[in-house]
């Protein structure tokens, strides 16, 4: 009842709930970083560009789909580790604001290299586009992507989970997230418990390039940019602390931004980031450390 | 004496902007615009410096500012008779006024710092990463609705026939008001009790200042200083939404931070030293030649340049080029 008022379809409802997949997905690859390092970064939009140029390419060149994922996923992950290497280890003793401002010029640095290469009018990614077909269940079309996108995502933070909880080095990251110092004298190593964080952080990355490239296939440099700037919202909005909050955060921020766009009229649809800024402002005014943030978590930036 | 050192910290971002200026007048025309340019960037660097640096808050929202003082003076001076051309559904106060340049500029810097301290009631109870995305999120607003409410403004289209004032002399007479205002803020008692706040924020709270406040206030007065140089700006180009979004806050924050984001004299040599680096690379990208090597650079290489050097800067030097510090000259006698 309450949805028809809101005038939401169960189409918008199944593509607001697989924009929010993806985005928790996104805001887990940013949450992971920032429990080791307390580095926000800013140029994660990028890995995700870098990875859609990889599968965009691959099919321009006719590469069957596994290669252009396999392409996909090693151009993020080398690039996420040379990010590590020449950006966020000089940079490990700084301020957060430092880093937060470096990471800002990392990303223009990526979307300008890619401007350069590619031009701005960007390459068309086809290989995945079968997916963007509907499905029928029940007088509902739901797109293929969104099944998918769903169960990817869940399965992707399941593994996670049990990463994070049943192994040693899932001990060690979130040991290293409670506090680093801490950790370090008790035998957890800096170096390979961050190299983990960024290689997990740029393989969901390269996920996420995968699913976004079957909803939007022309891959442009600012690909994706807009999505990190509404996700980085998301993860401040549900707090950084902890992964489980910023992956709430991130859903929300992307179920939000979906169903806003169903319900806004045509002619006020324009105005959908006004809106959806105008409430994170809000909602960070009234709980500054997060919606789900545990109570007492003190803020470090 | 001590008096002649602060004067100082007046007379150095003053003269450096000067010596720019009157290093403009001499080379040809078409080299010239990148000096006013320059000069501008230095007005809106500064207005930045203003909040940032004596709070040490992140801002990335200070361009909205910018782009409201844009807005404001450019509706405001576009002749009458070429108004319904460009905006065809902009409200009726608006489109039967016309003022002067001068007017244009104060009514910009006026309605920028109103902008600013709206903003700046709720969003400064605020700190941290909470605070960076919040202005964010004011910068998104703000180009959301600049885009697309056509009312007050030209919307999707370019601010053309806007009277093109922002020569030389305006710029950098612009710069210099500025630069005095954030002199005279920082060295006044206000800029020093936000300079507490940034240096220890319970010891400045146990004293008795309240850190809410401090920010309001900077934050509204750097406000009103961005909002001139928008004015500036608008008078200077055919100014869009796009002009003033992402790109111009990614190119002020380079600045500012390359050149040491907690002095007025960084603030005005980052923007200055960023300038002449960017719009060197700007010839090289049309081809020059350089000590008798033909350069030439392809295009986009600029901004890959400057990201690279503030990521460098950054690592190397996190306090920027000038340490952060102010100018000091030690005197010979």
């Amino acid at each position: 009842m309450t949805l028809a008022v809101l005038n939401i379809d169960w189409q918008t409802l199944t593509d607001a709930v697989a924009l929010g997949a993806i985005y928790a997905l996104m805001a887990v690859g940013i949450g992971l970083v920032f429990g080791v390092l307390r580095l926000v970064n800013f140029a994660y939009g990028q890995l995700v560009m870098a990875g859609a140029f990889a599968l965009a390419l691959a099919s321009q060149w006719g590469w069957p789909v596994w290669a252009g994922i396999v392409l996909c996923f090693a151009v993020v992950l080398v690039l996420s580790l040379a990010m590590d290497r020449l950006v966020f280890r000089p940079l490990r003793s700084h301020s957060p604001a430092v880093m937060l401002v470096a990471t800002f010029a990392v990303a223009f640095l990526l979307q300008s290299v890619a401007v350069l290469w590619f031009g701005s009018l960007g390459k068309i990614a086809t290989s995945l586009a079968y997916l963007n077909r509907p499905v029928t269940i029940s007088n509902v079309d739901i797109r293929k992507i969104t099944i998918v996108a769903v169960i990817v995502a869940l399965a992707c933070l399941l593994a996670l989970t049990a990463l994070l909880e049943r192994t040693t080095i899932g001990l060690h990251m979130r040991a290293a997230s409670m506090d680093f110092q801490t950790a370090r004298i008790l035998g957890v190593r800096a170096n390979r418990v961050i190299a983990v964080a960024v290689l997990l952080s740029g393989a969901l990355a390269a996920v996420v390039a995968v699913m976004l490239t079957v909803q939007t296939p022309l891959v442009t440099p600012d690909f994706a940019l807009r999505d990190t700037i509404i996700v980085l919202a998301g993860v401040v909005l549900g707090g950084m602390n902890r992964p489980v909050s910023a992956t709430l955060g991130g859903f929300a921020i992307g179920f939000a931004s979906g169903l806003l766009g169903g319900a806004l009229p045509t002619d006020k649809s324009q105005y959908l980031p006004s809106f959806l800024f105008a409430a994170v402002i809000l909602v960070l005014l009234v709980r500054p450390r997060g919606l789900f943030a545990r109570k007492g978590a003190v803020e470090r930036v | 004496m001590r008096r002649l050192i602060g004067l100082q910290e007046l007379a150095g971002p003053m003269l450096l902007v000067v010596a720019a200026a009157l290093l403009g007048t001499v080379v040809s025309i078409s080299t010239q615009s990148y000096f006013t340019d320059a000069l501008v960037k230095v007005a809106i660097v500064v207005a930045l410096y203003v909040f940032i640096g004596n709070s040490g808050v992140l801002s990335f929202g200070h361009v909205s500012f910018v782009a409201v003082g844009a807005w404001t003076a450019g509706v405001l001076s576009v002749p009458a008779a070429e108004k319904p051309a460009i905006m065809p559904s902009l409200a009726h106060v608006l489109r039967d006024r016309t003022v002067g340049n001068l007017s244009s500029l104060a009514l910009a810097a006026l309605v920028g710092g109103i902008c600013a301290l709206i903003v700046a009631l709720p969003l400064m109870r605020l700190s941290g990463l909470a605070a960076g995305i919040a202005t964010f999120g004011v910068l998104e607003i703000t180009h959301n609705l600049l885009r697309y409410e056509e009312k007050i403004g030209p919307g999707l289209n370019t601010f053309s026939s806007v009277p093109e004032t922002t020569g030389l002399r305006q710029a950098a007479l612009g710069a210099l008001v500025v630069i005095v205002a954030a002199y005279a803020y920082g060295r006044s008692r206000l800029g020093r009790l936000l300079r507490a706040t940034r240096e220890d924020p319970a010891a400045a709270r146990a004293a008795g200042v309240s850190v809410y406040r401090q920010r309001v206030t900077a934050f509204a007065l750097s406000g009103l200083l961005a909002g001139l140089a928008g004015g500036l700006y608008v008078h200077l180009l055919p100014v869009n939404t796009e002009s003033v979004y992402l790109d111009l806050t990614f190119i002020t924050l380079a600045m500012l931070v390359i050149g040491g984001a907690t002095s007025l004299w960084g603030a005005v040599v980052g923007a200055l030293a960023v300038s002449a680096l960017d719009s060197y690379l700007a010839v090289a990208e049309n081809g020059t030649s350089f000590l008798g090597w033909q350069i030439d650079l392809p295009a986009g290489t600029r901004v890959i340049v400057v990201g690279a050097l503030m990521a460098v800067v950054l690592i190397l030097r996190p306090s920027g080029l000038t340490g952060g510090r102010e100018l000091r000259l030690r005197w010979p006698w």
